[in-house]
Formats: C-alpha cells, structure tokens, sequence
C-alpha cells in the first residue's frame, strides 16, 4: 500500500516542481530608525522545515545568527533539505531605513520562503519572516516583519563584543566603539521561545547606568522591515 | 494544474449561486465545522487569561475603536474574567462563546476546538487579558474564516488594545497578574470610556518609579499567533 501511494505521489512531485520554479525579486528595506540588520538570509524552502516558528524554542542554528549574526550554520541546515538560500545580498549590515535587493532569486522546488537577519545592536533579537507561501500568481507582493527575540539570551544590553553562541553580550553598535560602563539590565529570560521583542530599554547615561545603548536612539517599534516580492 | 484551479473556482461560485438564490432562508444554511484554534502567547513576561473565543454572524462586533466597552469586556480586559464577555449579545445577532481551560503563559500556547455553522456570514472573534496590565487586551476581531477549506490554517497575529475603562496607573494594587497580584475587574471607569490600541506600558525603566511593572512586562504588538485550522 505505501508502495502504491509513493508511486503515485511522483506525478504530483513533478507537476508541483514546474509550478513553483519561480523566479523571485525581493527588495528588503530595514524600516528602523537607527537598529542595523547583521548580513541577511532568505531561503525558499518547502512546507516541512523552518527558519524559525514564533512560540517554539530556537534551534542551535538559528541562536547563533540571533546572538551573532552568523548565518552559515542555518543556511546550511536548510540547504541539506533542499533549500535555494540567497546570503547577504546588502554586502554586510543593511542601514537604517535603507534596501538591499536580490533579482531572480531561483527558488527551485520550493514553494515558501523565510528571511532572517540579527538585530544590531540587540542581545539576542532578529528580523523575520516565516514560512510565507510563495503565489502562484505574478505579482507584487508587499510584507511587513516584525522584530522577534529569540528567547535564548537575556536582554542585558551589554556591549562586550558577545556575540558567540551562550556568551552574554552584545557584539557591537554599529559605527561605535563602545567601552561597556552598564552594569547590565536583566539577567533572565522569562520566554525561552520565540516571541516578539519587548524592544531595547537604553538609558541617557553614557558613562554607566544599567545599558550601553541609549533609550533614545537605540528603540524601534514594529514592522522593522517591509519587503516587496515579485512574483515573475 | 489551473484547468483544476479553474473548475475549482467555478463550483466553488456556483454553491455561492445557489445559496444566495436560496434568499432569506441562507441565513441558516451552510455545513457545521469544526476548528481547532491555538493560541501562542508571544510576550515575554504578560500571562494572557484563558481564551474567549466568540464564533459569530457578521452583523455583529465584540468591540469597536471609539466605542464604549461592553461590561463584559471591561470584565475580561481588567480582571481576565471573560464569563459576561461570552455571553453578551450587543444587540447583535447572539454569538456562540467558547472558553480555554487556563492561563497561558509567556511562550506557552493553548488549544480549543470549536464547532459552528460555516457560512459566508461566519467570523471567529478572540479576546483574552495581559494580566500584567491594568486592562489591555489581545484581540483579533471578526476574524473571517468563512472561505477556510478542510485541513488549511489561518494565521492571525493579534493587536493589543486598551478597554479604555480602567486608567494604565500601573500602581501597587491595580493589576492582577503575578506582577502585582491586584484588584481585577472595579466597576468604576477612570480612564477615557473609549477602545484605542495599547499606548504600552511605562514600567519602572521608563522613569515611573511607582510602577510595579519593570522592563520585562514591556511589550510590541503583534502578542500572540493564532492559527485556527478547519477539521471538518
């Protein structure tokens, strides 16, 4: 009997293959005030697998792109289940309110297609998109992500040059050499899945207090990101 | 492929034809379903109060932006007690009201299944409390699941709004929640007797030093995922 159903199941395979070898623009713009996105990965992939799932715990993968913003252990997960990934189309951070495009971005056999990029500087947050299908229509399509922690770092918003994988601490801000003088916000999760970050706290006190980021500047409030899709 | 897609749509619009030649009598037509909706609490320190869940005709509205809240919904928004808020009709025609069993914490999700008449006038409303708050609430309102085929899954990420019926003092004695372990539900209506989206909250990071919020009970919208999935 299963016999039977795998046979029978070829033909569909190869019909949805010519289906979804779409060929993808994307134009990502980072919507921020002033929060850089670390380099960028978006994968077309199929229904079975994800970058990311809000409410559920992070993979070993995805905590070293959200806490450093190293995107080769999940690009590589991904592509071992036959996923078609575009790396770092900005060519290092994407700006504040700047765009990074991708043309004919070959989606393969895939039929869904995430996007992630770490948060700088953040401890441990990232921008995403999950498991949005691809249309079959052409067109342009219009999305806007939200900026998600990613539960596996507490929020101390140290600036330490942290950025590897259980080390506490954020890797940098951008454009700054910062000398950490806080004496740290938190040291505690109370969400160790995926959720929506509760956003930066900061403090005005460049010299000391519980943060190295400033609470004016170092802030954002969702969508951080829009992306357009066009669908050839 | 699309001839299927095509034939498809077209009996998909012949039974539109055929209940809307019915006239009045269409009101009551339509297949019973089954859905399984779940929650993910995607905050990172606000515990939603059990699910209301309202399975409803169109004509009606569990709330409005501007508009007084119902008692029953300044009971659900304040207190977490969402009893009154199932049952009330708002002059409208009466919804069905389902419950969760138990508080779902940050990171935590819960699951009802609900049964009601699937039709083109069908909506699923969902509301439940941040009880670290003084009477925000996430709601997805009228959510349309009237075109959801067997075995698909909507996603909605929910809004937080203000009932607008409590003031956001965030003092010792007017939350709930683990936070404060407060006053819930108070008949009196200090604030500005109107439903806005949630300004947020101040908490003690935010120079209120009064609060007995601190900056983990900080949040952004969307606070939860809701995936509702038809079963039959």
């Amino acid at each position: 009997m299963k016999t039977v159903k795998l046979l029978s199941a070829i033909p569909l395979a190869l019909a949805a293959h010519s289906v979804h070898a779409d060929m993808l623009d994307i134009e990502i713009t980072n919507l921020t005030h002033a929060i850089h996105f670390t380099p960028l990965l978006i994968s077309a992939h199929n229904n079975g697998m994800s970058l990311f799932k809000p409410g559920v715990m992070a993979s070993s993968e995805l905590r070293a792109m959200a806490e450093g913003g190293n995107i080769a252990p999940l690009s590589e997960m991904v592509a071992g289940f036959g996923a078609s990934n575009s790396l770092n189309p900005a060519e290092g951070l994407l700006a504040p309110a700047s765009s990074a495009s991708i043309m004919r971005f070959d989606t393969g056999n895939n039929s869904y297609l995430s996007i992630v990029a770490m948060l700088l500087p953040t401890n441990d947050g990232f921008v995403g998109l999950n498991d949005w299908q691809i249309p079959d229509t052409a067109g342009s399509y219009t999305l806007y992500l939200n900026a998600y922690d990613a539960g596996t770092e507490a929020n101390d918003e140290i600036v330490n040059g942290g950025g590897a994988p259980g080390t506490p601490g954020i890797p940098a801000i951008p454009g700054e050499e910062t000398v950490s003088t806080a004496s740290g916000v938190t040291s505690s999760e109370q969400n160790h899945t995926v959720h929506i970050h509760r956003g930066n706290v900061g403090d005005v006190d460049s010299e000391g207090g519980k943060s190295d980021l400033d609470s004016r500047v170092h802030r954002w409030l969702n969508p951080v990101a829009k992306v357009v899709v066009t669908v050839k | 492929m699309n001839t299927y897609r095509y034939l498809r749509i077209t009996l998909l619009l012949a039974t539109v034809a055929i209940v809307s030649a019915c006239g009045h009598s269409s009101k009551s037509s339509g297949n019973i379903a089954t859905y399984t909706v779940k929650l993910s609490n995607l905050s990172h320190n606000q515990p939603l109060s059990p699910l209301a869940l309202l399975v409803h005709h169109r004509n009606f509205s569990a709330w409005q932006i501007g508009s007084e809240a119902s008692e029953g919904l300044e009971r659900l928004a304040e207190g977490g007690d969402n009893s009154m808020f199932l049952v009330e009709t708002r002059g409208g025609p009466k919804p069905e009201g389902f419950s969760g069993t138990s508080v779902i914490g940050p990171g935590e999700h819960s699951e009802i299944d609900v049964v009601g008449l699937s039709n083109q006038q069908m909506r699923l409303t969902v509301a439940s409390m941040l009880v670290n708050t003084n009477d925000a609430f996430a709601g997805g309102n009228a959510l349309d699941v009237s075109t959801l085929e067997v075995d698909k899954t909507l996603h909605a990420y929910l809004s937080i709004y203000d009932a607008g019926t409590e003031a956001n003092s965030e003092l010792a004695g007017t939350i709930p929640g683990p936070a404060d372990g407060g006053e819930g539900y108070n008949s009196e209506r200090n604030d500005t007797n109107k439903i806005a989206m949630h300004p947020g909250v101040a908490t003690t990071v935010g120079d209120h030093g009064d609060s007995v919020l601190d900056q983990s009970h900080r949040f952004d919208a969307p606070i939860a995922l809701v995936e509702i999935t038809r079963l039959n």
